[in-house]
């Protein structure tokens, strides 16, 4: 019960920062709705036509889930933030266990990365993406996993990073190549080995995919546009999910003990 | 209340040990100070027995408990107030109390003030009043001055009643009313609830407050007990006297059995005899006197000093 209330503390305190933070809101709100207004539909305009295949929402699809999933890595990776403003310490003196700290942040990041899947739903519909109630319906749990799966990645990183200069440093390595392995604008149904591998590698793919099997069986495509079929994404999203938790506290209360 | 002995904790990749095998121990109830120049070890020390790092070797106990097997009961029956400020800057000063007190176990989590259990917010109106924050408590810690911050932390790190309240350099930072009036609030504090306190300092006039006084400096401990005793052991007063006849002067010295030391100039240790009372009783005419009386920070300060050559 103390465990209990003193996550729904720490994912609760993160929620009031967004709330107060202006700059972040609108922050967190543009950049989806550039890379799926410019970039959906000029790809549109570009291809859409001659394929018969509705890019834009292939794009839609995709920012959709990678920004849940970015906004919750990224927002995990706050505590090193809270480490610099001396705030860590008022945390970590404290006698709650350190699982429940992460898991804490990882709630609270996740919750904070809602509204803005919310956002990209009404512009999805605002710019003429194709999404019935069932759609939305069916994609609340979806978002729901890839936000929290998201902020389990946010923990492995946190776990290595020694600062937040690092973290700014390091962040564009670890999350842009994924854009482009995870497919959140571009096919990736056939790709060359060596990509291939890389491609399997990065966790954000299971999310895009996950997210794309959920929409696409209510709107289907002229063609199959999910990869794996979704109880597969789900079992490795499990996996990695479990993986990242387990690792990532162990070195990061490893991290924090030892200096 | 507190056992220290032998701990010793050397820093990932660093040369020399932080703290290099320092023991003491604090009685319940007690107002003990940590005293050493900056980078003596204190705030490390503070960190080992806290449980926010783990020692390299030695053992501590708090209040029966081991500070590394048994660090999570340790954690809820200390309070700390660390040396730079760890209040979360975008909550409100009861926000940051509440999140506190949740962490702690004290009361379970509800989203808002008028939420909380009534005992809750009994409990902080009163250690408000006593350290004499009003409504402001409601206001954005961005709003606070220095002085009003580190009265939020007392309010914060007593909302758990720690039997014991360490605090790291509290009045580094403030200004001497608010450094005066932080003193007079953990008086109170102390006095109402008997509260165990360990306070680091490199001011010598805070530790002088205490009850007993550990004197550390590169890890280790210099001095030990009471301000009186620890003034009496490290402050030597003696009175430098020199004369032409100076075989008169040994051998009246030696008939007075005052203890000296020296071949002309000669070095009259005072051991709490006035000055006035031995330089009366010595007959020899003197044509050097110099008193040595110094306070006990130049001792501390020679201390600190000696230790750094």
């Amino acid at each position: 019960m103390h465990e209990l209330s003193a996550v729904l503390a720490i994912a609760h305190r993160d929620v009031v920062k967004l709330l107060r933070d202006r700059t972040r809101m609108i922050s967190d709100f543009v950049f989806p709705l550039i890379f799926i207004g410019v970039l959906g539909s000029s790809l549109q305009a570009g291809f859409g036509g001659a394929t018969q295949f509705n890019i834009l929402t292939f794009v839609f699809t995709g920012v959709l889930a990678q920004t849940l999933w970015q906004s919750s890595a990224m927002g995990v990776i706050s505590l090193i933030e809270d480490r610099e403003n001396d705030f860590s310490q008022e945390i970590f003196v404290s006698p709650i266990s350190r699982y429940s700290i992460l898991v804490g942040k990882v709630l609270g990041e996740s919750l904070v990365a809602l509204p803005q899947g919310f956002a990209i739903l009404v512009f999805g519909l605002v710019i003429g993406v194709p999404l019935s109630l069932a759609a939305v319906l069916a994609l609340v749990p979806v978002v729901l996993i890839i936000t929290v799966f998201g902020g389990a990645f946010g923990v492995l990183v946190l776990s290595r990073l020694p600062n937040r200069r690092a973290a700014t440093q390091i962040f564009p390595f670890i999350m842009l190549p994924q854009f482009f392995l995870a497919g959140v604008f571009n096919p990736i149904g056939e790709l060359p080995p060596p990509l291939e591998i890389a491609s399997r590698l990065a966790p954000m793919r299971y999310a895009v995919d996950f997210l794309r099997n959920a929409y696409y069986g209510i709107h289907p495509e002229v063609v199959e546009v999910p990869l794996a079929p979704i109880g597969m994404n789900l079992a490795i999203i499990g996996g990695l999910f479990a993986v990242f938790i387990a690792i990532g506290t162990a070195l990061f209360v490893r991290a924090e003990q030892n200096r | 209340m507190i056992q220290v002995q032998q701990l010793v904790k050397r820093y990932n990749k660093a040369e020399r040990n932080a703290v290099d095998g320092i023991s003491f121990d604090v009685e319940a109830g007690e107002f003990f100070a940590l005293l050493g120049p900056n980078g003596a070890g204190k705030t490390t020390t503070i960190s080992v027995l806290t449980t926010t790092i783990a020692p390299t070797s030695g053992t501590a106990t708090i209040d029966g408990l081991d500070i590394v097997r048994e660090a999570s009961a340790v954690r809820r029956t200390v309070g700390i107030i660390f040396q730079r400020p760890s209040l979360d800057k975008n909550l409100t000063g009861e926000e940051n109390v509440r999140f506190h007190a949740v962490l702690y176990g004290v009361y379970p989590y509800a989203p808002s003030h008028g939420l909380m259990p009534a005992a809750y917010r009994e409990q902080v109106a009163e250690l408000a009043a006593i350290v004499g924050i009003g409504d402001e408590i409601f206001a954005p810690i961005r709003t606070y001055s220095g002085g009003m911050s580190r009265k939020l932390e007392i309010v914060r790190s007593l909302i758990h009643r720690p039997r014991v309240l360490f605090l790291d350099e509290p009045t580094s930072g403030l200004d001497s009313p608010s450094r005066r009036a932080l003193w007079s609030y953990l008086e109170r504090v102390r006095r109402e609830s008997n509260t165990t306190i360990l306070l680091t300092t490199h001011y010598l006039e805070e530790a002088e407050q205490a009850d007993r006084i550990c004197i550390i400096d590169h890890g280790r401990v210099v001095s030990y007990g009471t301000p009186a005793a620890i003034k009496a052991d490290l402050v030597e007063e003696f009175v430098l006297i020199d004369t032409a006849e100076r075989d008169a002067l040994r051998a009246e010295l030696a008939q007075l059995r005052l203890p000296y030391s020296g071949d002309g100039p000669f070095r009259v240790e005072l051991d709490g005899r006035g000055t006035h009372a031995v330089l009366k009783s010595i007959d020899t005419p003197l044509n050097v006197v110099q008193t040595h009386m110094p306070t006990l920070e130049d001792a501390y300060l020679e201390i600190v000093g000696r230790t750094d050559a």
